[in-house]
Parts: C-alpha cells; sequence; structure tokens
C-alpha cells in the first residue's frame, strides 16, 4: 500500500524552529495528569468533555496566552516549571503508538516517561508527515519504523541544546556534564540544573545538526515494556474519545444516509420527527438526513420517525453475488502485471504435477466499537473540528474544500480512537458532518448509530484469486501463477482515480515479495472496481493475500505429501529471519506432538511490514462443524522490540481481530443495501471462544519492524490450515462456512 | 423529573421516561467514561451497575432504575474491588484502544463481587456480553484472576 504523498518531504532531518506552530497552551499544563484530548483547541472557546464536566471555569482559559519555553523541533516543549509535553504524531487508536513514540523520544531527552505529557499533533504536514507514508498518516503498520530515528534525533537533538546551555552557564565542556531524568549535572562539584532551569538559554543554542544517537546496548527505556501512557485514564472514565467530546451549547444528533451508495435523498416527512421533545432541527444534505436534538435520546426516537423517500440511483440493484461474478467473468488476458519472473509457462509443461484453485473473500466492515462521530462547529472565522482520525491533513482539506475556506480556517482537534482498524483513514463521515454543521450556528456532534455505521462503511473489497503452481518430482514449486481479482483501494485515496492499466500495490500486496524461492513466477491483477464504497482494512492488501497464498501453500504441501513447516522451510532455507520464527512457532506449539482426531494445527507465515512472522493455531472440529480454538502461538522477529508488552499486545490482538473475520464478517448486499445491522448479525468474537495465546519475539535486526497488523494477516490461513489438518477440508472461501464441515464430518 | 443516585451522589434530571440510562449520563449529565457502542444490549460497552449488579445501560431506560443505586465507572475505583480491577488492568496492561474496557471493567467487577475466585468458564459466562474488538480478551481473563487473588 502507498498512501497519498500530498506533500512531499525528502528525507527527515530536524526541524526548523522558525517554522513552529503555536502549539501547546500553558492552560493544558495546569491541571496536571494526562492531556490527551485538550490540545490545540484554537480559536474555539470549546473544552474537551473532562474539564468541562470537571468544573473548571471556562473564563480561567486564556485563550490568547500562547506558549513560552523550550520549543525545539515540532515534537517537544518544556516549560520553565519543568513540565514536559510531548506532540504525538500519530493517532492513538489502541496500538500503543503514544507510549511508544514517547519512549523513542524520552531515550534520548532523557526523561522519564512519568515526567511527560502528550498531545496529538495538529495537521501539519511539513512538520509532522511520517517518512515512509509520506504523510500526516497513520496506517500501514509504519509509525514505529518512520519515527525510529526522527524522533530519536528530535530527543537527542533537544537534550544536546539544554546541555550545551548548562554547560555555558557552568562555563565547562558539555563533554564533561550528565544527564538523566531532565536534571544536568556537573559531577566535578555535584551542581545541577533542571530542563526548566534551562529553555530560555536552550531556546538560544544552535540547532545540532548531527547528534550521535545510543547503541542499543545504552537504551535504559528502549526495550522495556514500560507502563503505557494513554491507559491510566482509560480505566476510570476520564479519557476522552472523539465521541466524548462535550463543548458549550452543543447540540447532539444523528445520521440517516441513502441506504444505497451513490442514491439521493428525495424528500423527508419530518412531521412526527419534530413533534418529539428536545428535536431542535431536521438537516438535509443531498444524500443524507441528520436529526439534531437535546441529547441523542431525543436525536434518534425523532429519527426513528422520519419518512423518508430516496432516489436509489444506478446501484438500486446490487447484489454480492453480482460482484463477485463480475470478477469471475473478467479474463485474465487483460489484468495488470504485478510480478513476471521467469517462465511459467515452460516450466508448467515440464512440471509433475499441477495444481490450481480459486478463493474468495468477503466485503469486511470495520466495527470500531467507538461508532462514527464528528463533534463540528462552523464558524465565520472558520471551522473546528472534534474527531479522531489516522489522517488529519486529509480531514482539513477535505472539511476545506467542502465550505470553501482555506485549509488554515479549519481547525482537526485530533482525539483518542475507539478503534481505527483502516476505517478512520477516511474523511466521508467528516465532511457529511460539516456539510450539516454548515447549516446551522450552535456547534453539533454528530454520532451514527451501529447500524449507520455497519451500513454505511467503506469496505475491505470482494476479492476472488485464480491461483495455480506446477510441482517437480520432489513435491515442490517450480511455478507459481496469482490472478489476483477485485477493485483498487488506492483508487479512492487518489483524487484524480488509478489509472486504467496502473498496477494498485495494495491489491496485489505481500504477493509481489513472496518469500519462497520459487523460479518462476505470474502475479497479475484483474481490476474490477466494485459499484460500492471500499476502503483500507486491518492488514491491508497482505490480510487478503496472504489468506490466498497460505492456504494455497498448504495445499502444496498436502500435494507433495510433506509436512506444512517442513515444506515451507524447504521453501525458505536462505532466509534465517523466516527460518527462525517457524522453527520457534512449531517448536512452541508442539507441532510435532500427536494430536486425537478432529483435531489439527496450521501454520502460516509471511514477511510484511518489515516484520517476519510465523502463527500456529491448534482447533477441533465436531461433529456439527463447530469450531473450537484450542491453542494459538505466534513468533515473530520484530527487529527492535521498543516496547516488548506492547509487540505482544499487539500480536494477541491482531490475531483474534482476524479470527473474528475469518469466523463471521461477512458483509453481504442486496437490492444495493447492506443487510447486516448490528452485532446480533454482523457477529463478532468473544471471550469464551478464546483459547490460550503465546506470543514470542525475536530481536534479528537494527530496527524495529511493523506489527499492528501482522497478527491480522496471519489468522485466517492459521485457522483454514488448522481445519484442514483437523478435517481433511480445504475451505477457500471466507467467512468459513461450518455446514460444510459438518456436512463431511458427517460423511466420515 | 427523577433524582438518580449515581457514584454516591443525587441527581436530579428533567428527561422522558423511555430515555435510557447511557444517554442520561453521557449527554445529560456529562459522564461519558460510558460508552454506547450498539444501542441493542450486544455490546456491552454501556455496562453499569444497579446495586452492584451489571446491565446495559443502553438497555435501561431511566424510569426504570427508581432507586436503585447507580455506579458507573467513573466511581468504581471507589469501591474495593473496583479498584484490584483498574490495578490488574493496569499492571497487565489489558487496555488497547479501551473504548470497551469501561464496559468490561464494570462486568468484571460485578462478577467479582458475586464469585471471588471464578473460574475460566464463570469468566466466560460473565463476560461473553462485553466485545472487544482490539482482541484484549486474553488479557481481560488474566486481570481478573489477578483481582481475584490481589
Amino acid at each position: 500500500m502507498n498512501m497519498i504523498n500530498r506533500t512531499r518531504r525528502e528525507g527527515y532531518g530536524l526541524v526548523d524552529t522558525k517554522n513552529l506552530p503555536a502549539a501547546t497552551r500553558r492552560q493544558f499544563l495546569k491541571g496536571g495528569g494526562m492531556l490527551l484530548a485538550f490540545s490545540m483547541l484554537g480559536g474555539s472557546k470549546a473544552l474537551a468533555a473532562f474539564e468541562y464536566v470537571g468544573g473548571i471555569d471556562p473564563k480561567e482559559w486564556d485563550e490568547h496566552a500562547g506558549f513560552h519555553g523550550f520549543a525545539p523541533n515540532g515534537f517537544i516543549r518544556i516549560g520553565k516549571d519543568n513540565e514536559i509535553v510531548l506532540i504525538m504524531p500519530s493517532a492513538e487508536m489502541g496500538q500503543g503508538i503514544y507510549t511508544g513514540l514517547s519512549m523513542l523520544i524520552a531515550e534520548e531527552l532523557e526523561v522519564g516517561l512519568d515526567q511527560i505529557q502528550v498531545v496529538p499533533a495538529p495537521p501539519n504536514n511539513a512538520l509532522y508527515a511520517q517518512p515512509i507514508l509520506k504523510s500526516q498518516t497513520t496506517g500501514n503498520s509504519t509509525s514505529t519504523r518512520a519515527f525510529w530515528t526522527p524522533l530519536r534525533q528530535a530527543g537527542a537533538a533537544a537534550r544536546t541544546m539544554l546541555v550545551n546551555a548548562a554547560a555555558k552557564r557552568w562555563k565547562v565542556d558539555p563533554a564533561t556534564l550528565t544527564v538523566a531524568r531532565g536534571v544536568v549535572t556537573n559531577p566535578a562539584n555535584g551542581k545541577t540544573l533542571k530542563y526548566g532551569d534551562l529553555v530560555e538559554a536552550a531556546s538560544k543554542e544552535a540547532l545540532p545538526q548531527n547528534v550521535a544517537l545510543k547503541s542499543k546496548d545504552q537504551f535504559k527505556l528502549i526495550g522495556t515494556p514500560a507502563p503505557r501512557v494513554d491507559t491510566p485514564h482509560k480505566v476510570n472514565g476520564k479519557a476522552i474519545y472523539g465521541i466524548d467530546v462535550r463543548v458549550p451549547g452543543m447540540k447532539v444528533g444523528t445520521v440517516l444516509a441513502s441506504p444505497v451508495p451513490g442514491g439521493k435523498l428525495v424528500s423527508v416527512d419530518d412531521t412526527a420527527a419534530r413533534k418529539v421533545k428536545g428535536v431542535v432541527d431536521v438537516l438535509k444534505i443531498g444524500n443524507a438526513v441528520a436529526v439534531v436534538g437535546e441529547h441523542f435520546w431525543a436525536a434518534k426516537s425523532a429519527a426513528d420517525q422520519l419518512k423518508i423517500t430516496w432516489d436509489d440511483g444506478a446501484n438500486a440493484g446490487v447484489t454480492t453475488q453480482q460482484m463477485i461474478d463480475a470478477i469471475k467473468n473478467t479474463p485474465v488476458d487483460g489484468a495488470v502485471n504485478a510480478v513476471k519472473k521467469g517462465d511459467v509457462a515452460a516450466a508448467a509443461k515440464t512440471a509433475a504435477k499441477t495444481i490450481e484453485a480459486a478463493y474468495t473473500l468477503p466485503n469486511l466492515a470495520h466495527a470500531t466499537l467507538e461508532p462514527i462521530n464528528t463533534t463540528i462547529q462552523v464558524q465565520k472565522d472558520g471551522v473546528d473540528v472534534w474527531v479522531g482520525t489516522q489522517v488529519p491533513v486529509n480531514a482539513q482539506q477535505a472539511v476545506a474544500g467542502a465550505l470553501k475556506l482555506k485549509p488554515e480556517q479549519v481547525r482537526i482537534h485530533n482525539q483518542l480512537i475507539g478503534g481505527g482498524y483502516g476505517r478512520r483513514l477516511t474523511v466521508e463521515s467528516i465532511v457529511q458532518a460539516a456539510l450539516f454543521a454548515a447549516q446551522v450556528k450552535y456547534p453539533v456532534k454528530l454520532i451514527w448509530t451501529r447500524e449507520e455505521d455497519i451500513q454505511h462503511d467503506n469496505y475491505r473489497p470482494i476479492y476472488y484469486d485464480r491461483i495455480s503452481a506446477a510441482l517437480d518430482a520432489e513435491g515442490m514449486p517450480v511455478a507459481f501463477t496469482d490472478h489476483v481479482g477485485g477493485g483498487s483501494v488506492l483508487n479512492t485515496f487518489i483524487p484524480t482515480g488509478l489509472p486504467k492499466g496502473a498496477l494498485d500495490s495494495d491489491a496485489v500486496g505481500a504477493v509481489t515479495a513472496l518469500s519462497y524461492a520459487i523460479p518462476n513466477q505470474l502475479v497479475d491483477w484483474v481490476r474490477v472496481d466494485p459499484p460500492i464504497n471500499i476502503g483500507f482494512w486491518r492488514g491491508v492488501g497482505e490480510t487478503h493475500n496472504s489468506f490466498v497464498v497460505e492456504s494455497f501453500m498448504d495445499e502444496l504441501a498436502a500435494a507433495a505429501g510433506k509436512d506444512p513447516v517442513e515444506y515451507r522451510l524447504a521453501l525458505l532455507k536462505d532466509d534465517p529471519r523466516a527460518t527462525a520464527v517457524i522453527k520457534l512457532a512449531a517448536d512452541k506449539a508442539g507441532w510435532s506432538e500427536k494430536l486425537p482426531a478432529g483435531s489439527g494445527r496450521g501454520i502460516s507465515y509471511h514477511h510484511a511490514f518489515d516484520s517476519p512472522l510465523a502463527v500456529i493455531v491448534e482447533v477441533s472440529v465436531d461433529e456439527q462443524g463447530e469450531i473450537k480454538l484450542k491453542k494459538i502461538v505466534a513468533a515473530v522477529d520484530i527487529g527492535v522490540a521498543v516496547n516488548p508488552n506492547t509487540v505482544k499486545a499487539q500480536l494477541e490482538g491482531g490475531i483474534i481481530f482476524g479470527l473474528s473475520a475469518a469466523l463471521y464478517n461477512n458483509i453481504t448486499f442486496d437490492k444495493g443495501r447492506v443487510m447486516q445491522n448490528n452485532f446480533d448479525d454482523y457477529q463478532q468474537i468473544r471471550i469464551n471462544e478464546i483459547p490460550p495465546v503465546e506470543t514470542y519475539i525475536i530481536e534479528g535486526a537494527d530496527h524495529p519492524g511493523g506489527l499492528g497488523e501482522s497478527g491480522t494477516v496471519s489468522a485466517a490461513p492459521a485457522l483454514g490450515n488448522a481445519i484442514f489438518a483437523a478435517t481433511g477440508i480445504r475451505l477457500r472461501e471466507l467467512p468459513y462456512d461450518k455446514s460444510q464441515l459438518a456436512k463431511a464430518r458427517a460423511a466420515g | 423529573m427523577y433524582t438518580l443516585s449515581i457514584n454516591g451522589k443525587e441527581h436530579k434530571v428533567d428527561v422522558p421516561d423511555d430515555m435510557p440510562l447511557l444517554w442520561v449520563l453521557r449527554d445529560v449529565l456529562g459522564m461519558t467514561g460510558t460508552k454506547f457502542g450498539c444501542g441493542a444490549g450486544l455490546c456491552g460497552a454501556c455496562t453499569v451497575h444497579l446495586d452492584g449488579v451489571a446491565v446495559r445501560g443502553c438497555q435501561t431506560a431511566v424510569a426504570d432504575v427508581g432507586k436503585q443505586k447507580i455506579t458507573t465507572i467513573e466511581g468504581i475505583g471507589d469501591t474495593e474491588i473496583g479498584k484490584k480491577v483498574q490495578k490488574a488492568w493496569l499492571d497487565l496492561e489489558v487496555v488497547q484502544c479501551g473504548y470497551c474496557q469501561s464496559g468490561q471493567i464494570m462486568s468484571a467487577t460485578s462478577l467479582l463481587a458475586k464469585n471471588p475466585n471464578p473460574t475460566d468458564a464463570d469468566i466466560d459466562e460473565a463476560m461473553q456480553g462485553n466485545l472487544c474488538r482490539c482482541g484484549t480478551y486474553v488479557r481481560i481473563r488474566e486481570g481478573i484472576k489477578q483481582a481475584a487473588t490481589a
């Protein structure tokens, strides 16, 4: 996946101090504790909820007092009172990135995590674009990899300036001073200066251009399971997510958009709705209606009374089967080539055996537990938007575009995110909120119901992939062909669209860099864009393609009569990192130990996001086809584990997220409408289904890999391969159909 | 007009009879720790206690609360068990996005109040109404066990 490059910055150096926003305000530092939700309130009088509720007099807020202190770059603010605020360029959506990024800065700045506070960065590509995605975007498991060097540099540069300032004051060589926990010490005489004492002098120091960074053996914080900085307020109700923001005078609304993508609003009969107590407004835009009330319940009760007439438009007849058939019926001749290595046709001619299969993947919703919401106030001088987003700059530009404003007139106040998984990489719900809010004078929070959320997502597209391999006499693959079929997600992120004939690197993600040593390879992509809205979903192209490739590798091993682990190891014998994680996982899972009939283990391996990962799932399948998860083992080579506890948490959660989809998730369309509504018919895995999960970390490189999505990528193929081991049934369609297993088990 | 006892304090609210407690807490009283996830009693994000028993705030009409004492995530740390659960959650780093965790903690606290030493099966039964999309279930189970022995 390549995100859109909106502001290209080559490399990533230290930031020019002249280029700083008036960022952190002194007021944020008053209350102490975590300041997650209070950053960058811009010109608005808005308050985040727990300040508002907590009884702080808004008059105490001096809008115009800026920050006076040490601001060496976009990421660090140190006040005279010794308070340290770190500005987070990535969005926190549960992956622990506020902690990980803080650890990178704090390691070199020589402060403890207990001494810092963090705030989300405002939209500013010049300051906060990250070097992999080249934009201020949180996604594709890039944040830790991207900021690994820049944030340590930022911390080291700031520390150097503070130490140099102390050295000048004491008239000593800076190299003779020591520094720890925000205090500079002169070991010769025991004198100390706190960072807060040095902010003015340090601000006059030159920004060092080349700062030495610590080597791995010098790390004090990186590599430790340091407590997360965002979690204390997540266990006591004080954490503020987008949906929790409260602005003085705010009303609360809910939205009903056209049930068919591309449909239009014809008319609304709101006679009954307007009689509901507490209703404030019924607002219309081209394809949606919002009901606004004094509280959500008034809005929701009134929305239930609306009689809306829609024009369903061109997609009124769309069904899931049509979308699958559209791909199946498109010949592969016109496919866009992605990999051409050797000659698969020639190799197949001399092969001992050819294996073919087709795999089908469904539409998936993200179903983040925090439903889509936006709080927004449109005023004469501009707009304030409180929202949790993975793309604050895109949100700013989109709202500005929709309301015909300059981007700087749109102030995005990013919030904690109650689940992202790719859902908050798109901004259409924020634009929708802006179009409604522009019609009223009050600030409004628009919350989608769960039903609205599930039925108006940007869905992971349907894929239908035709895959084949030619095996030699030993059963090893000599040729590999994968005709990937489906829509282009990248297309929806490019303002002018992805041109016909161009390759969507996400659609073929993972298959273009196959780890297995196969001499002849052909990979291409049959592009069939669906008429529905599609988007990135956790694990992106790798989740889709690793399901196909890793399931198929198991088919090849079976055809060769070989053990799936041994088969993979033979094809990876020149890849020490892959070999290490597979052997570790197999060892810990007891791969060689026999299981009773009806039970089986499955493995999947992939190397994506710079992190080789092996996952082994053990299941049993009963006579009714019910799949019981028995044990999960994962081994990852993360390169450098910045916070090993977070690495483990991401693996555990990522795998479970993927298993939930593999077992249950299937968005279907009929008459252009999504047939699922809520968590009863868009089911998710629950605690009673979860077996023990063991995770193991290898550190086999000098830099961290990405991991937010890796576990999800591994889950479905490892599960499918385990089902095959348990039953002999190869399921090539997601989610796994238990009725097929029941039939097969009954047939014996 | 209803008088509600929430976390030991009385609150007077003038709201419709059928208004779910969830929205009274969030939109009228500004107590946003209790979360909206599904509105249909399917996810457990809105779990609060009525006289110590876990209920879904989105399915509890304000008119049905009566004199029962309401405890929310904002007040659970004032109870002995709630405090232990919160500590276990932090010690084990249970939380990821955290959006479901108010509800998880309320359900876990209610379980431990009734059953100080729950088995895995007890935990599964008490907690299966609480969804977590981040997949923190393994640590939730460990967290309950740690709180039970703390």
